[in-house]
């Protein structure tokens, strides 16, 4: 079985390109171009270059040894959450900001959830000097006010998503509403691996490079570059994505793939695509969908904005079907629970959207000579205030 | 083969007006009344808006009026028998224009079937990528006798759009200039420029344009360079003011041909 995209773009039955006739010239330019441009070793020297010395890669594996002997298992965590902009995403708008300039495109446009993917994308704008419009659901910017700051701070333009369910999917929408109407000097650089071919599989090849070092340094530390268990949080996939690339031919690595329940998956206030959705159409790929059964999109729910999305990247699709991957899912209260306890038992304030991977370690039942790899994708200073009104601080 | 759309661009090649609306608004069951009295005022063809929750190439109005529709509860199985007996009260070629998902979700095959027997004449769907189409769905259209149409843009290279031509039968929607839908901008000189490369490209089927012909002036400037032209969201607007549907679609399809 294969785990990787094929030549016309899709992942078993998922993925493909299914966009108007209006963006199928920018696809197809992107389709056509995003390997080579990528293979090219000035790009490459370039990349690698910004990975190392403004991303500050590679991010460290830790051995986190509270947690891992409250689990009695050998627990590791890969400290995306210590890049520039504090989380995974800028592996990827890095990447795409200098396919973009090989392009010749002069407007960068991006979609944001957490804001994290925002930030990440007017970082790299304001570094080469591009312009740069966000569009982020309206009641995001409400929940995630720390991203917004920064974003405008970096000179983007933030635009509010008000149709739908006010978050990421609707953000989505805006951004590829805006490339239709600007189609030659626009580049949308889209944050997770969704969205048509080529974006999942270009996504998680800039991902890629967090499975790459994760290889490395745990060879270095336990004479292994294989891991039992790969754990990463789901929304569009991204963080995920890069976590299992460089294992997903590596049968003998569990990958678990966690979903943000919400309030619970059957409470009507959810986003495990998982279980809740059925082959669909969203954003250009056939995936898992959230939908009703007349084929209209569902609104998810999660308190995590960045998982906060009613589809999956379709590799994603493919990995939960082929049952490569496990997926599993934690609520909002139980990655609340986990945010706390990281923090308390390493001194690490996570991202709510990594909380869900933390949450379910306890459920993992891992062996105590076990290695789990969890991937924390991000840090939790744009969730303070969330934490703070959870967990009554802001009263002490 | 009884394709109305064959008969109607085989009878009129210059100033054919197309009227877009989307099905369930303004009210659930206004899709007949529409649909009679747009053949009555004239239009030649009428698209059939099924309503998606996501409607990525419509601009502000058709999202707003889709969102009406849905939540006045239409769906592709209530708009097939709102349109079960269409064909006993007109003959006005009939296409149903929507997004993918509704449709796969419905089936393809139950879907190409029921319009079939209703008598609809074509299909629009933009989401669903040429070769995809090729590949799965055309023998399914062809066994059906449903048009499948596709759109053009300023930005589609020639060779693709003489692949579009021998792959799809009816006629060509030629998207006026890059934008979603809704856009009043006017047709500029590079829209004029882009219609004439179209009409020297003799095609085998007709062109008719679409997105931003909101009235008079518009619908005539395409009608140049076309076999006609489709308004959508400027008629759906109309359907929002005050006043009866038979007055409102009265007097907007008389502001565009008188």
């Amino acid at each position: 079985m294969s785990y990787h995209v094929n030549e016309k773009g899709f992942y078993g039955k998922f993925g493909g390109a299914y966009v108007p006739e209006m963006l199928y010239p920018n696809v197809e330019e992107l389709r056509q171009h995003y390997l080579r441009i990528m293979q090219e070793p000035g790009f490459q020297a370039e990349l690698q270059v910004l990975l190392k010395d403004y991303v500050g890669r590679p991010s460290p594996l830790y051995f986190a040894p509270r947690l891992s002997a409250k689990y009695n298992t050998k627990v590791y965590l890969k400290r995306e959450d210590l890049n520039h902009t504090g989380a995974h995403k800028i592996n990827n708008t890095i990447g795409q900001v200098l396919l973009a300039k090989r392009l010749g495109k002069k407007r960068i446009i991006a979609e944001t959830g957490a804001g994290q993917h925002g930030v990440a994308t007017a970082t790299v704008c304001a570094l080469m000097g591009l312009e740069c419009i966000v569009y982020m659901g309206e009641v995001d910017i409400e929940r995630q006010a720390p991203n917004v700051a920064r974003m405008k701070m970096l000179g983007a333009q933030v635009v509010p998503a008000t149709s739908g369910s006010k978050t990421l999917k609707d953000a989505t929408n805006e951004a590829i509403r805006d490339w239709i109407n600007n189609p030659e000097d626009t580049y949308y650089i889209i944050g997770s691996v969704v969205g048509p071919h080529p974006y999942p599989d270009m996504v998680a090849r800039f991902q890629a490079v967090i499975s790459e070092e994760i290889r490395a340094q745990l060879l270095e530390k336990e004479g292994t570059e294989l891991p039992n268990y790969v754990v990463a949080c789901v929304g569009g996939g991204s963080n995920a994505a890069g976590a299992f690339y460089h294992y997903l031919d590596e049968p003998t690595v569990q990958l678990i793939a966690v979903e943000a329940a919400g309030k619970g998956v059957d409470s009507g206030e959810s986003a495990a695509t998982s279980i809740l959705g059925k082959d669909g159409i969203i954003h250009g790929s056939r995936t898992l969908l959230m939908q009703t059964a007349d084929g209209q999109v569902t609104e998810p729910y999660s308190i995590s904005a960045g998982l906060d999305y009613p589809g999956v990247g379709p590799l994603h699709a493919h990995l939960f079907e082929s049952k490569r991957a496990r997926f599993m899912n934690a609520t909002d209260d139980e990655a609340l629970q986990a945010v706390l306890e990281l923090t308390r038992l390493e001194g690490i304030i996570p991202a709510l959207e990594s909380a869900h991977a933390l949450a379910v370690l306890e459920r993992l039942q891992a062996a105590p000579d076990d290695i789990v790899v969890i991937n924390l994708s991000g840090r939790g200073d744009k969730d303070l205030s969330t934490y703070l009104k959870h967990f009554h601080f802001d009263e002490q | 083969m009884n394709n109305r759309l064959k008969t109607l661009f085989a009878a009129k090649q210059k100033g054919l007006l197309s009227v877009y609306f989307t099905a369930g608004f303004p009210a659930l069951n206004d899709t007949e009344e529409i649909i009679l009295e747009l053949e009555r005022n004239g239009v030649d063809l009428i698209e059939v808006g099924m309503p998606f929750s996501d409607p990525l190439a419509d601009g502000p109005t058709i999202q707003a009026s889709s969102a009406v529709a849905l939540k006045n509860g239409m769906t592709i199985t209530k708009l097939f028998e709102q349109l079960q007996h269409i064909r006993q009260k007109t003959q006005v070629p009939l296409v149903l224009m929507g997004y993918l998902n509704p449709v796969m979700q419905y089936g393809m095959e139950r879907f190409g079937r029921k319009a079939s027997e209703i008598g609809i004449d074509g299909v629009i769907l933009p989401d669903l990528p040429l070769h995809q189409y090729v590949e799965e769905y055309k023998e399914l259209f062809e066994r059906y006798n449903l048009s499948k149409i596709f759109l053009i843009t300023p930005q589609t290279p020639e060779q693709r759009i003489r692949e579009i031509d021998s792959q799809s039968n009816g006629f060509i929607y030629m998207v006026s200039s890059a934008s979603t839908t809704g856009k009043t901008v006017g047709l500029g000189e590079q829209s004029q420029a882009y219609f004439r490369r179209v009409a020297n490209m003799q095609l085998q089927n007709p062109g008719v344009i679409g997105f931003g012909i909101h009235d008079k002036e518009s619908f005539a400037s395409a009608c140049n360079h076309a076999s006609g032209a489709i308004i959508g969201s400027a008629f759906v607007k109309a359907l929002q003011q005050e006043g009866s549907l038979q007055k409102n679609i009265q007097s907007f399809i008389q502001s565009i041909r008188n």
